[in-house]
């Protein structure tokens, strides 16, 4: 099980959390023409990266903040989290 | 009763307590403190099964967790339990325990007779022969297999027994408490580090308890008993014994299995029969120890050979001598000292060493005890069918390769040693990159991946000096980065005799003209000839041959045998042991009861249950439940000897009619608040929001972005910047996380609060065309005519004093109402609507008739928002709105989506107006069409509609628009049934939608 350091609440288990998927995806702005590739880009295609990723989590069990979490997913190992409106460089 | 052969005195077992058990219906003694295993060879039984494929007895091969063979059903306190190592489990008074594999019994087994015809049965035969033809494996593979086979019976009654859970962390787990475990633990305790030991038997201490050695000038007992009794005092360390780590999972999460009564004739009150502990530590110690390896030499599997460290603990701890001829065949020092103790109780061992001229202080010890020695000597096989009568030995060459004659001897025992192998189970669980230590012919954990660290002969140190240095200076290290304090902790001196180098010899060559079985793999039954002809026929990474040939698959996991395994394989492929790797290492490291990992959410805590505040109301009032998610709801209210057909069919008709009442206090329910707010819901919903004025509800419909609908349900404007909004009972938690996604990571700038306020709301639906003339009875100082409070308004009211939010919403289709008071005034609203109600023939309604109800209108619901819909299915298109942008709206220009045969929702009634449809039931064209079947659409929910008293259903169909007036078949081959259908539309009753309005 994960220990996931939540920007907010600190070190916590996995199981109060909910995974959230692609952080990196961006939505296209609202009104916005929008060719189908872009839109299908931003609904459907994904990665599925070997190694770091950033990825959202909830804290649906705690104080129900998304995060940003970057994970490497072949070893699980977290290097860094990130509150949602934080900007990853 | 006489235990003839428990030696005189000594041993760690208490003598004054004698305890009886049965073991296959027989009656013996023994003593407190012994293990069942112990126990047995104490009475002289060395016959305790059968092996899994030839059924060949089997005996006592290990002392502990290894133990391959001793494997038995327990007996205990009415229950009973598979699978349990008769040298693990603690005696108790009264305990009984049955053989497995064996049928019909112990003495006289049929499935011996693949002993004789194991020509049939090599490596593979389970793949080649059982596989084909397909059609046997059924009737007569199967069956044969399951009755012949297999390692005890699971209870099929309801275990009585607790299991617990417990979360727990710490700055140091200890696993093991051997030498390095004790040391480790007592240096980082002293730094005031938060320690957690752990110790799978029953006493501490590890090899302390049989070896002779002197620490700190104690006996290494005694010190170990020293060291244990100080940890318990200290506030800052938990000891556990009877615990095992099993796991190591990611992020230095270890899961452990506290056996709590398993040792006790019956659990005591309000205890729990184990405990699984999930522990995250800060640093982890591994002290594991290690395992002795046996030597591979024919018919190595019958009862009386064992591992000489089993034979020495046998006479150690519990004073029970495993034979009184014994003879030990050993390639390392380690065979002497198993020597020695029999030696010193009276009983003359012989010792046959593989090694020509090894020297050392313990040889010079054997020696001086006047033991016959051998050099350059094997066993070749065993003989004697139910145990040990004598053995065949012959004399090596240097080269091992040539046996000289074979003599025979006699024994009543054979004790191995081939070396010793670390158990590195926990540090490969771990992501630790093992490596091959050739020095001790074994894998040794390399690079740490997690923080982790293993310690003593787990680490391939067999030096007691050289453990004691590494695990007092671990402890202290790890816990000072801890707590910063550096209590720096002397070090004991040590005596210890030195031992010499092994002899890299595991496997005694076959002598010319015999094949005897020399197995590998004893539970498992997988012998030498199994992984040649694996080889043989093609099979090349171990993992295949482990596959293949079941080598280290068992209940064992191969404990005793993956490094053999790996020996052979590397011998015959001409390649060194690192090459070859070994298999993965997987938790858990020994059987775990599926009682501890399920723990205490059995029945009815496998899941919470939620009730309404009115539950206790229907439930005087006979109210069938049914689980809504988590939620309990009254189905119907039972009357009489009614079914639920009829119940549902009254009630429906009443509202109809009169007058009902819904409890609806678990729809979901959202508060959303601040400036924003119409803005939001303009984004999150598909039609328009933003002119909604206060005092109105509107319906809405979400879709995901990928255009499929996500719930809907109406949403108030209760005053400026508040709407209350509702969702169905079961997204309720999706759709909050939906909107928090949006406003914490899409749309910041936002300025809105979304909370869920579920639980504060108790809700009661009133529906009927007599709903207005209760509703103005419940609230005279209202207005709640048909101008003063219109179809989709919204008012407060005054409840008999309390504060109510008065709603005109309907899902019925009927005239209809829903009144909101606080959670706590639920039942006080509930009784008083009943009371004031009565006068106009009202009657509670549960979810049938609800259904029944919505689905006569057309009304979808969860059945058809079933995540592979969009609104045009639901005929919800006229909700999607063409001039705002919103979540989901461009998937909706996808050519799926919008080609003109799209599905779409329709109504189906039966052709003969009697036949009820089955939900899921398949429309097709034609019921006799070859399989499969083309299938147009599905049934997704049906009722007995009272409107006009027929069976109705709701239905995806593809082109639906196009369908109406169409006949086609329901099939339902689950059922049965094949009913031929007319497609009419969705909105069965009321179709103008006049009675919600009048
Ligand atoms: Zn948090």
């Amino acid at each position: 099980m994960l220990y996931i350091n939540c920007p907010h609440c600190g070190m916590r288990s996995q199981n109060e959390f909910s995974y959230g998927g692609d952080a990196s995806v961006k939505r296209p702005e609202l009104n916005k023409e929008v060719s189908d590739q872009e839109w299908d880009d931003f609904v459907y295609n994904r990665k599925s990266l070997r190694g770091k990723h950033l990825e959202l989590w909830q804290h649906i069990s705690g104080c129900r903040q998304w995060i940003k979490v970057e994970r490497d997913t072949s070893t699980h190992e977290i290097f860094r989290t990130f509150k949602a409106e934080e900007e990853v460089a | 009763m006489n235990q003839a052969f428990r030696i005189g005195d000594g041993g760690l077992v208490n003598r004054d307590k004698k305890l009886s058990f049965k073991f296959n219906g027989k009656s013996y003694f023994g003593f407190e403190g012994d293990t069942l295993a112990s126990a047995l060879l104490a009475n002289g039984v060395h016959l305790v099964g059968r092996s899994f494929k030839y059924h060949r007895p089997r005996g006592f091969f290990g002392a502990g967790v290894d133990e391959p063979y001793a494997i038995v059903q327990l007996y205990r306190n009415g229950e009973t339990e598979p699978n349990i190592k008769a040298t693990e489990q603690e005696l108790f008074e009264g305990l009984e325990a049955k053989s497995v594999n064996c049928w019909p019994s112990v003495n006289f087994d049929i499935g011996a007779i693949n002993n004789f015809l194991k020509i049939f049965l090599p490596a593979g035969f389970y793949y080649k022969t059982f596989m084909w033809p397909k059609s046997f494996w059924y009737r007569i593979y199967e069956p044969f297999i399951r009755k012949a086979a297999g390692l005890g019976v699971a209870s099929t009654k309801h275990d009585n027994e607790r299991y617990e859970h417990k979360y727990e962390y710490c700055d140091l787990l200890i696993a093991g408490s051997g030498p390095s475990g004790l040391s480790s633990a007592y240096a980082a305790a002293k730094n005031g580090a938060r320690v957690i030991l752990a110790e799978d038997k029953p006493r501490f201490g590890g090899s302390l308890l049989t070896s002779d050695v002197n620490i700190g000038n104690q006996s290494g007992k005694d010190w170990a008993e020293g060291i244990i009794a100080e940890l318990k005092t200290m506030p800052n360390v938990v000891v556990k014994n009877r615990s095992q780590i099993f796991g190591y999972y990611d992020h230095n999460m270890l899961v452990m299995s506290e056996k709590v009564s398993d040792h006790l004739p019956k659990t005591k009150k309000y205890h729990p029969n184990k405990r699984l502990w999930y522990i995250r530590a800060k640093e982890v110690l591994i002290s594991s120890g290690s395992i002795e390896r046996p030597i591979v030499f024919g018919n190595n599997d019958t009862p009386g050979v064992m591992l000489s460290s089993a034979a020495k603990e046998y006479l150690k701890v519990y004073g029970v001598l495993v034979g009184k001829k014994p003879l030990v065949f050993t390639n390392n020092d380690s065979g002497y000292e198993t020597a020695i103790e029999f030696k010193k109780h009276g009983v003359d061992p012989i010792v046959l060493d593989s090694r020509k001229n090894p020297k050392s202080e313990i040889i010079d010890e054997a020696k001086n005890l006047g033991i016959n020695i051998k050099n350059s000597y094997v066993v070749v096989a065993a003989q004697g069918y139910k145990k040990v009568k004598s053995a065949e030995i012959a004399s090596i060459s240097d080269d091992k390769k040539k046996l000289g004659k074979i003599e025979s001897i006699n024994c009543d025992c054979i004790c191995v040693s081939g070396f010793w192998t670390p158990t590195i189970h926990l540090a490969s669980q771990s992501g630790n990159k093992t490596k091959f230590k050739e020095e001790i012919d074994a894998f040794v954990p390399g690079v740490s991946k997690q923080n982790e660290t293993t310690l003593g002969s787990a680490n391939g140190v067999f030096s007691l000096e050289e453990t004691l240095k590494t695990s007092f200076s671990a402890g202290s290290e790890l816990s000072k980065k801890i707590t910063k304090n550096d209590n720096n902790i002397a070090i004991p001196n040590v005596v210890e005799k030195k031992s010499s180098q092994h002899d890299k010899f595991w496997c005694v060559p076959l002598p010319k003209g015999k094949n005897y079985k020399r197995f590998l793999d004893f539970q498992n039954d997988v012998a030498v000839s199994d992984v040649e002809i694996a080889l043989r026929e093609g099979y090349r990474s171990i993992e295949h041959v482990k596959r293949y040939t079941t080598l280290g698959m068992a209940t064992d996991q191969g404990k005793t045998s993956n490094l053999n395994g790996l020996q052979l394989v590397s011998e015959i492929e001409n390649k060194v042991v690192p090459a070859v790797g070994h298999t993965t290492f997987r938790p858990p490291y020994t059987p775990v009861s599926i009682g501890a990992i399920v723990g205490r959410e059995v029945g009815k805590h496998s899941k919470p249950t939620r009730k309404s505040p009115m539950h206790s109301w229907h439930e005087k009032n006979n109210a069938v439940f049914v689980d809504a998610g988590v939620w309990l709801r009254p189905r119907y209210y039972k009357r009489g000897n009614e079914t639920l057909f009829e119940a549902s069919k009254r009630e429906a008709k009443n509202v109809r009619t009169n007058v009902g009442v819904c409890d609806v206090t678990t729809l979901g329910k959202i508060d959303v608040k601040g400036p924003d707010s119409a803005e939001l819901l303009n984004r999150v919903y598909t039609n328009a929001w933003l002119k909604l004025p206060v005092g109105k509800a509107r319906y809405g419909v979400m879709l995901r972005e990928d255009g499929i609908v996500m719930d809907d349900g109406t949403t108030t404007r209760i005053s400026e910047n508040h709407y209350h909004m509702t969702t169905t009972t079961a997204q309720a938690a999706n759709v909050l996380s939906h909107l928090e996604y949006y406003l914490q990571l899409i749309w910041p700038e936002l300025n809105v609060n979304v909370v869920s306020t579920t639980e504060q709301w108790a809700g009661a639906a009133i529906a009927g065309p007599k709903s207005r003339d209760l509703l103005q009875k419940l609230f005279p100082n209202s207005d709640v005519s048909n101008e003063g409070l219109p179809f989709m308004g919204y008012m407060e009211g005054d409840f008999f004093g309390i504060k109510a939010r008065i709603f005109r919403i309907s899902f019925s289709g009927e005239l209809a109402y829903e009144v909101n008071v606080e959670s706590d005034y639920g039942n006080f609203m509930w009784e008083n609507i009943m009371k004031v109600g009565e006068e106009f023939g009202i009657q509670p309604y549960g979810t049938e008739a609800l259904s029944t109800l919505r689905i006569e209108m057309g009304h979808v619901a969860g059945s058809e928002l079933d995540g592979r819909t969009i609104p045009y299915d639901n005929a919800l298109e006229g909700l999607v709105s063409k001039k705002k942008d919103f979540i989901g709206k461009r998937s909706l220009q996808r050519s799926a989506f919008t080609a003109e045969d799209r599905q779409r929702i329709v109504g189906v009634v039966p052709l003969d107006r009697q036949t009820s449809i089955p939900e899921g039931s398949h429309l097709v064209k034609d019921d006799k069409a070859p399989l499969p079947n083309p299938k147009l659409g599905h049934i997704s929910a049906s009722c007995w509609s009272v409107e006009y008293d027929n069976p109705f259903s709701l239905a995806i169909l593809k082109d639906g628009k196009n369908m109406i007036g169409q006949k086609l078949f329901a099939m339902s081959p689950l059922k049965n049934k094949v009913i031929p259908v007319e497609i009419v539309s969705s909105h069965y009753v009321d179709p103008k939608g006049e009675r919600v309005r009048s």
